[in-house]
């Protein structure tokens, strides 16, 4: 053996070696049920292994893939810098406690974030978790004086604009365009039945300019009112806030100990928070304090008496799950501007198992034919054509384990592409070979010559896909990156396997022996 | 030995009018085709919207799922029923409410009790993400028809770069019309097939024109026609073993992958075998063309200087 043949044997043996040592965790850990893998908690060895594996992408594992916008047109200059940066940090907080395995938040251009959870379920859960601004107030209710000197003002404005012909109205209800609509009115706000809140959200945008800026008109959620019926409340509020979300330590959902069965949200305040709130709660005893969420109010109950320990609940019509996930987004604070979703991708548990097993099946028969074709017809240079290809595919996967790369189902086309695209080069060369002996070389000549002319065409060829494959990473989406990258590692291994690994082989038995025949 | 395709003798340059017929056919067909539907059909990742695909634990009719759609105010979808019956793609042009599925979950449990609704997969794409994601892909397909251009040229003379190129142009133009008869959509994936054929596409024309550049020095004497014909024939036989593995391991895909990457691996399969068609009939028979051009005009001013 001579030198450079010592060097590429050595080459190709440490080569696989690593490669079978990267891929060793991912054949454990795909090994391990499905369920069994998704569930398992942090820490614990299959989630260790997992560190390890090929990253499945969302379309073979299920998940979803969010990409939200930040709405940044209402903050100022620094607020407006700092907006997505502090968006991604509450987000992620949310997510934490959510607790899915592996979550991807990515700040991306100047006001987007890309948020990719594996092996979801309850994608609407998880949407209405990260896509909630979560602003929490407490804001005290005005007194029913101030309420109701301001809904006369509104009714007086909007009957004069009535009476002018400048607003449509009922004529039965013109002198009192809005108070007439209230069902009942409490200390400092008015109740209304559903049907009549439409009409009513019309009649304030015009009276909106009349609204003194210390107070502020907010709705309720659906409640019960007086008599039975449900409705929604009209509150009117102190502008500004009592305290914010941030005052909030700690939240939890619990049983709500008086009323068996419904669920509530539990805060305790930070230490400084507790002492403005005693002093609040002291200042106003036998007002109302509207707990508002998202421009809501929550709820609104009467002070009794000042409250020292720092602590509050929110109470509602809440299913346990949404208790749960309401504490979790008052803990992890708010966002600091309204997000929307301007792409979403989910995809179910059962489409990516389908997806596996399809990519899986569609690789197999395409390289059972590829190996059979090659068998017939070129025999043993077939099958050390086809020894290539199977050194090739397990370099892509060791490249994607080692580099934790995602595989996704384009990937997987990706690498059947490549089975068929990997004998290619051997093809070349055989034919090369082939030409070479009918001309009358001998098997020696013919296989030398066969690999230098053939190796500048399979690198043109090579190039050409690779070009191809860099763009594609550079216009692509998740799964269509994870094409790229295999049809690249691919190609890039092909060159490896193909020329080097193959001819190798020909020269270890050629130097041994003379052939007077090649089986090819 | 077993051997296919050795020692022929086709006359392939003869009929290139002949083939230059068939593909300005296909050519015209697609523009036409795009002229009178204004444009290829757009899947969501370009048009916007909202694919919802869902899956029920039985067989559902068609109709009263979208009675079922227009009873939530979702009037106007598209519906389509695949995996015999209890599947459904559902597309809605504008970017849905965000609880869609909860809500047609809802109204479809409710109207077939004891059947459970699953979602499959849903995408939504905003309009300006649509746009983006469009003027991205077009921008991929220029530029990697740039590159392997320039990667062409750089490798090749002129006249043959220029045979090389309208093929690739040729391969994709037509492979995108041929999707477009098939009714399939505009998508990522589809892009993706597009710029990885224009990748493969060239492959076999490479190894043609290296075998006709040798062949033009070692058989000067022949007619230009007559040394294509050589070339083309002697490297017939690995041009077409080359296109054979890559369309096995295509057809593969195409019946078994599944049907997320179906248009993938349809069009892989298509562009294969036009791959291989362009790199004798498009790519070679324009380079000979070349090849005459360039000595019809060389001649004239020999005779001249005689």
């Amino acid at each position: 053996m001579n030198r450079s043949e010592t060097w590429k044997l050595v080459s190709v043996v440490v080569a696989t070696l690593v490669s079978i040592f990267y891929l060793f965790p991912s054949l454990r850990f795909y090994s391990v049920p499905f369920a069994e893998r998704i569930a398992a908690p942090k820490d614990s060895p299959v989630a260790k292994l997992r560190e390890k594996a090929i990253p499945l992408g969302l379309d073979l594992q299920g998940g979803l893939h969010l990409v939200m916008e930040v709405d940044r047109s209402r903050l100022s200059g620094t607020e407006a810098d700092r907006a997505v940066d502090r968006a991604i940090l509450v987000i992620r907080n949310r997510i934490d406690q959510f607790g899915v395995a592996e979550p991807l938040i990515q700040k991306q251009g100047l006001d987007r974030i890309v948020v990719q959870l594996p092996g979801l379920h309850d994608a609407q859960r998880a949407k209405d978790l990260i896509g909630q601004t979560a602003l929490l107030e407490f804001n005290l209710v005005r007194t029913p004086e101030e309420a109701q000197f301001l809904f006369d003002r509104i009714d007086a404005f909007l009957a004069g604009r009535a009476a002018a012909g400048r607003l449509q109205v009922d004529s039965s209800l013109a002198q009192k365009p809005l108070t007439s609509h209230f069902m009942d009115a409490g200390p400092g706000y008015g109740f209304l039945l559903p049907a009549d809140v439409p009409t009513v959200k019309r009649l304030l945008a015009e009276a909106d300019s009349i609204i003194p800026p210390d107070s502020r008109l907010a709705w309720s959620t659906e409640d019960e009112g007086a008599g039975g019926r449900t409705g929604f409340s009209l509150y009117v509020l102190k502008n500004e806030p009592e305290l914010t979300g941030e005052s909030v330590a700690s939240a939890f959902a619990q049983m709500n100990p008086s009323q068996p069965g419904k669920w509530e949200v539990s805060l305790r305040l930070t230490p400084r928070a507790a002492g403005r709130f005693a002093q609040v709660t002291n200042a106003n005893v036998g007002r109302l304090l509207a707990i508002v969420l998202d421009q809501t109010v929550n709820s609104a109950p009467r002070i009794n008496e000042r409250i020292p320990g720092g602590t509050a609940s929110i109470s509602g019509r809440f299913t346990p799950e949404q208790a749960k996930d309401l504490a979790v987004v008052l803990e992890a604070g708010s966002l600091p501007a309204p997000v929307s979703i301007i792409e979403e991708r989910t995809v179910g548990p059962s489409l990516g198992q389908d997806s596996i097993r399809n990519g899986l099946q569609a690789g197999l028969y395409g390289a059972l034919a590829v190996v059979l074709f090659m068998l017939v017809y070129y025999r043993i240079s077939g099958a050390l054509a086809i020894a290539a290809m199977l050194l090739n595919v397990l370099y892509i996967m060791a490249w994607l384990a080692g580099f934790r790369a995602t595989l996704t189902l384009p990937g997987i086309a990706g690498i059947a592409l490549t089975v068929g695209m990997a004998v290619d080069a051997n093809v070349l060369i055989l034919e090369r070979i082939r030409e070479e002996l009918r001309g009358g070389k001998t098997v020696r000549a013919a296989v030398a010559t066969g690999y230098d002319r053939a190796f500048r065409t399979i690198l043109d060829s090579n190039l050409t896909t690779l070009i191809s494959a860099a763009f594609l990473f550079q216009f692509g989406t998740g799964p269509i990156r994870g094409f790229a990258v295999t049809l690249a590692v691919g190609l890039i291994a092909n060159m490896f396997t193909a020329v080097l690994f193959t001819r190798m082989v020909y020269d270890f038995i050629l130097h041994r022996r003379t052939l007077n025949k090649l089986s090819i | 030995m077993l051997q296919l395709l050795i020692g022929t003798d086709i006359p392939f340059m003869k009929a290139r009018r002949v083939a230059y017929l068939f593909s300005g056919a296909l050519l015209l067909a697609t523009l036409a085709w795009v002229l009178v539907n204004g444009g290829p059909k757009m899947s969501v990742d370009f048009a916007g919207g909202t694919l919802l695909q869902i899956q029920a634990s039985r067989v559902l009719p068609v109709e009263d799922v979208r009675k079922t759609l227009d009873g939530l105010g979702l009037a106007g979808a598209e519906i389509q029923s695949t995996g015999g019956g209890d599947e459904f793609l559902l597309r809605f042009a504008k970017q849905g409410s965000a609880d869609a599925f909860t809500r047609i979950r809802t109204a479809l449990e409710a109207r077939f009790p004891g059947t459970a609704v699953e979602l499959r997969r849903e995408e939504t794409v905003g309009p300006k993400v649509g746009d983006e994601l469009a003027g991205k892909a077009v921008w991929a397909i220029l530029g990697s028809l740039l590159g392997i251009l320039v990667y062409v040229g750089f490798r090749y003379e002129f006249k043959f770069a220029i045979g090389a190129v309208i093929s690739l142009f040729h391969d994709v133009v037509i492979v995108f019309g041929i999707l477009c008869f098939a009714g399939r959509e505009m998508s990522l994936t589809v892009v993706a097939a597009l710029l990885t054929l224009a990748g493969y596409s060239i492959n076999d024309t490479i190894v043609v024109f290296d075998r006709i550049r040798e062949r033009m020095k070692t058989l000067s004497k022949e007619t230009h026609e007559r040394a294509f014909d050589i070339a083309i024939n002697e490297t017939l036989s690995r041009t077409i073993i080359t296109a054979f593995t890559v369309f096995l391991s295509s057809v593969a895909l195409y019946f078994f992958g599944g049907e997320v990457i179906n248009d993938f691996a349809l069009a892989m399969v298509v562009g294969v075998v036009f791959g291989t068609y362009s790199s004798i009939y498009v790519a070679s028979a324009l380079a000979l063309e070349m090849w005459n051009l360039y000595d019809r005009r060389r001649k004239p001013a020999r005779a001249r200087a005689a």
